[in-house]
Order: C-alpha cells, then sequence, then structure tokens
C-alpha cells in the first residue's frame, strides 16, 4: 500500500498544529493586498498612524497620496501636513442672534473640506428653533424651507463639531484614529480609521459622519489645498469631521474658516482662545455666551452667543 | 518662539485695533478729545484703521454734487417729490430727515452731530453716534463680517454693505437647499 507508506514517511506526516499553521499563513496572505496591487496599495496597507510617523515617513505618505490624488481628479493637488501654531487654541463664536438660518454655510464647508455631494455629507446642520421655546432641540427642524429666512416667530442655531477639550469621540476610538491635537483641533487620520462609527454614536453633537459609499466628488469642484488631517479625499469606510478648516487655520497668515468667510451677516466669529486680543476673547468677556450641552462636561471650543 | 514671531506680524494692525477698543470703551470722553493726544486717533485716519471697501453706491449716482450743483439748496423739511422717490425712510423717520445726515452745502458728504462733514467711506462714524454698541463692537470684529486671516490682515465691511441706511433692518434672503432625508437617501 504505497498510500499507506507515504503516510508514515515522517517527511509527509503532518500534524493537527503544523495544519492549522498552514491554514493560518494562508488566510493571512489573502487577507494581504493583491499580488497585482499597485505600490501604493501597499504602502498604504503598511502605513503607520499620523502620530508615529517619522518626517521622512510622512513626507513619503505625503507625496504618495498627491501623486494618487492628483491622478484620480486630473489637478495637481497639494497635501500638506501643517502642524499645529505653537501657544494658538482655537475659539469659535456663532451669534445667536444674528444667523438667518439661510444655509451657506453648510456648502461653503462642502466647497472647501471636500465632503461628498452624492451621498450627501454636510458637517453643519443648521436648527431651526422656536423663539418661544428657545434652545429645546427636541422640537428642532432642519429640513426647513421656506421661500425666505429668516422666519417669524423663529431663530436659527448651526451646529457642527465643537472640538471639545474633553472629547468623548476620542475616548472610545478602539485604534486611536482620531485624537485632539495641540491646538484643540479633533482630527481623525482616515487611513488609520477602521469604520467602526463608536466616535458617531458617542458624540453628543451629531458632528461626525461616515463615507458609507465612495464620496461624490467631482473633479472640476475638488479643492486641491488639502491638508493630511483635514479636507484630503477620504476612502470608503471612514468617519470624518469638521476641523475648523485645518488646512486654512494653521498657517501665518491663516484665513478665517470657510463657514466665517461665506455667513452673509457675520454671525460666524473665529481666533485664538489665548490671545486676549482676540475677537473670541472680547465675545467670551463681553457678550452672553452658551454653551451647547454644557452639562456633559464635554467642554467644547465652540461658543453661542447673543451679541444684542 | 513662533509665537513671538506671529505676534509681531501683526503688532501694527493688533496695535490699532487696541487703540480702538479702548477708544470705544472709554467713550465717555467725546471722541475728539482723545484725538489730542500724540498718537492720531483712530476717527482721524479711519481708512487706514478699517479696511473697508467703497461703498456700495446706486450706479452713476455718486458724486451727488454732479446733480447738485445746479440746485439751490432747500433746508425746509418736506417729502421728495421729484427726485429721489425710490427711497423711503423706514429708519426713525419722525425724527430726521435727509439732511440730518446728508450735507447741505457739500453734497458728496455725510455729515455728523458735531458739524464735522465726513466722506461716505467712513460712514460708520455717522451710523455709531447712535449706535454706539454696535460701532464698538464692530470695531473689534464682532457685530457685522470681517474677512481675512484670521491672525493677520483683516477686511471690514461697511454698516451700509449689510443695511440700507434708509431702510436698516437686514433684509430675508432665499435659503439653501435642506439636507437630503434619510428615507431619499439611495
Amino acid at each position: 500500500m504505497p498510500n499507506r507508506e507515504s503516510r508514515d514517511n515522517p517527511a509527509f506526516r503532518m500534524s493537527r498544529r503544523k495544519m492549522m499553521k498552514g491554514v493560518a499563513a494562508v488566510l493571512g496572505a489573502l487577507a494581504l493586498p493583491d499580488k497585482d496591487a499597485s505600490a501604493s496599495v501597499w504602502e498604504s496597507f503598511f502605513q503607520k498612524n499620523f502620530r508615529e510617523m517619522s518626517k521622512p515617513e510622512l513626507e513619503k505618505v505625503l507625496a504618495r497620496l498627491e501623486k494618487e490624488y492628483s491622478k484620480t481628479y486630473g489637478k495637481a493637488v497639494k497635501v500638506r501636513a501643517t502642524p499645529h501654531i505653537e501657544g494658538v487654541s482655537y475659539g469659535y463664536g456663532l451669534d445667536l442672534s444674528r444667523c438667518i438660518g439661510c444655509r451657506r454655510c453648510v456648502y461653503g464647508c462642502v466647497q472647501e473640506n471636500n465632503q461628498s455631494r452624492d451621498p450627501q455629507i454636510h458637517y453643519i446642520r443648521v436648527l431651526q428653533l422656536d423663539k418661544e421655546r428657545g434652545v429645546d432641540l427636541e422640537h428642532a427642524e432642519h429640513y426647513y424651507n421656506p421661500s425666505k429666512v429668516p422666519e417669524k416667530g423663529h431663530f436659527y442655531m448651526p451646529v457642527q463639531c465643537h472640538q471639545c477639550e474633553n472629547p468623548p469621540c476620542v475616548k472610545v476610538c478602539p485604534v486611536q484614529a482620531t485624537w485632539k491635537e495641540r491646538d484643540g483641533i479633533v482630527v481623525v487620520d482616515y487611513n488609520w480609521c477602521i469604520g467602526c462609527r463608536y466616535c458617531i454614536a458617542a458624540c453628543p453633537y451629531g458632528a461626525r459622519h461616515f463615507n458609507w459609499k465612495k464620496a461624490g466628488l467631482p473633479a472640476a469642484e475638488m479643492n486641491p489645498e488639502t491638508h493630511y488631517l483635514g479636507n484630503r479625499p477620504r476612502p470608503v469606510g471612514v468617519v470624518e469631521k469638521c476641523t475648523f478648516c485645518i488646512q486654512r487655520v494653521r498657517n501665518t497668515p491663516g484665513r478665517y474658516p470657510a463657514c466665517v468667510e461665506v455667513c452673509p451677516v457675520g454671525a460666524r466669529k473665529f481666533g485664538n482662545l489665548l490671545d486676549p486680543e482676540s475677537e473670541i476673547r472680547y465675545i467670551i468677556e463681553n457678550k452672553r455666551v452658551f454653551i451647547l450641552k454644557e452639562d456633559l462636561n464635554t467642554r467644547p471650543k465652540f461658543y453661542y452667543f447673543y451679541a444684542t | 518662539m513662533k509665537r513671538d514671531r506671529l505676534r509681531h506680524g501683526f503688532v501694527p494692525g493688533m496695535a490699532a485695533l487696541v487703540f480702538c477698543v479702548v477708544a470705544g470703551v472709554a467713550s465717555a470722553a467725546p471722541l475728539q478729545d482723545k484725538g489730542s493726544a500724540a498718537k492720531p486717533h483712530a476717527a482721524d485716519a479711519p481708512e487706514r484703521q478699517f479696511a473697508v471697501p467703497t461703498p456700495p453706491f446706486t450706479p452713476g449716482i455718486f458724486p451727488c454734487s454732479e446733480c447738485h450743483k445746479e440746485m439751490k439748496p432747500n433746508p425746509t423739511r418736506r417729502t421728495l417729490t421729484e427726485e429721489h422717490t425710490n427711497i423711503v425712510l423706514n429708519h426713525a423717520q419722525g425724527q430726521r430727515w435727509c439732511l440730518d445726515c446728508h450735507d447741505i452745502s457739500n453734497r458728496d458728504k455725510l455729515r455728523l452731530v458735531s458739524g464735522e462733514k465726513i466722506g461716505f467711506g467712513e460712514s460708520f462714524r455717522l451710523c455709531g453716534q447712535c449706535h454706539g454698541d454696535k460701532y464698538r463692537d464692530w470695531k473689534v470684529g464682532v457685530h457685522g463680517k470681517r474677512t481675512g486671516m484670521w491672525n493677520g490682515e483683516k477686511q471690514y465691511l461697511l454698516c451700509v454693505h449689510c443695511h440700507n441706511p434708509h431702510d436698516p433692518r437686514y433684509k430675508p434672503i432665499p435659503p439653501m437647499p435642506p439636507p437630503t432625508r434619510p428615507e431619499n437617501v439611495k
């Protein structure tokens, strides 16, 4: 019986352990990118977390992404990783007595930050509230669509990421793909995010959004000035959020965030909380300021105020 | 170190701003008196202090003297029936009329209560006579829209870019489309 002989031959003997090892190795190999996959797929597969990358590693990654995006969108896309400015902690003010609910900010943000148009991702949600009830979120309406705004008897409260000092979304991330930067901006490493969406559940402001599908971003409308932690194109299956336009505000001099720039009534204010001369400090010191869901102790750096 | 550089970069602008704030807050003292200090007061050179764009004139209407130089000024309070009939004053109309803000002798100027004549480019001083709280907030960039660099050069708008001086309430505008409802997401 030749079969019997070969099985008894020590060279062919397969123990259960050996067998399991082999299966594991094959499965592991299958999980790796295809052998025909381009080098960039292999590189992104083995890319480190943003915070663990050395400078040369980061530069390589940025160059790879720039090449990738430039090819996809047919224009020269710049991906920067501008670090925080020392002595700066960003704060945002929103004047509830001025906002007219026109949603210019919503779409200004979409344009600047390369959000998906379809399926739609909006970082800003404008709530219409009753003056009678005050800030009563249970009676808020964000699908309002009259011919003209503001409507009588209503006021408007845009909600976006509050860049909390104590961010619950960061706390729940199982892989540390999201964190608070030194200047207070809460960012996501889209290459590290595993898409578990715990952060979406944890955020009390509804400020995080998930890429369920490939982003519908027309090449002509793509903003080529991007930041690694901000408005660079996002892959499918990752979470994204407002970053106070990190690609703009980290420069010296840095432009105001897009929503501030586009607001027709000047209800949106932005500045450095550590600079006593900044407009945000003037607001906090001189105006009636309130924080949304203050009782949750998230300590947002987003301040609603009444200028009148 | 970086911070120092940043601060130095916009010290001139900030200094001007700080000065304005101080002047605004200490408005118990008349503005003119403060001007006698060594440093020129904000009110003396407002265009330099606040980078404002040109006023939003109706095309072809300025300079006013173009038409008015031929006319004899009539200081009698009346309803205009021949010209400027499109202007409906809805701004404390019972208490004022044209010549309270427009200068009678120089039609290309506005007129403060003090009698001082100012250009249309610094009309915020005129508005600030009554709306001092808004003027103060505007100077620090809290009332009204300010664009530019959050840590550098900033551009202001004049009051009249958002508020029609003859009918100042901000006019309603059409909103942008609402977000897609979840049930309509394909």
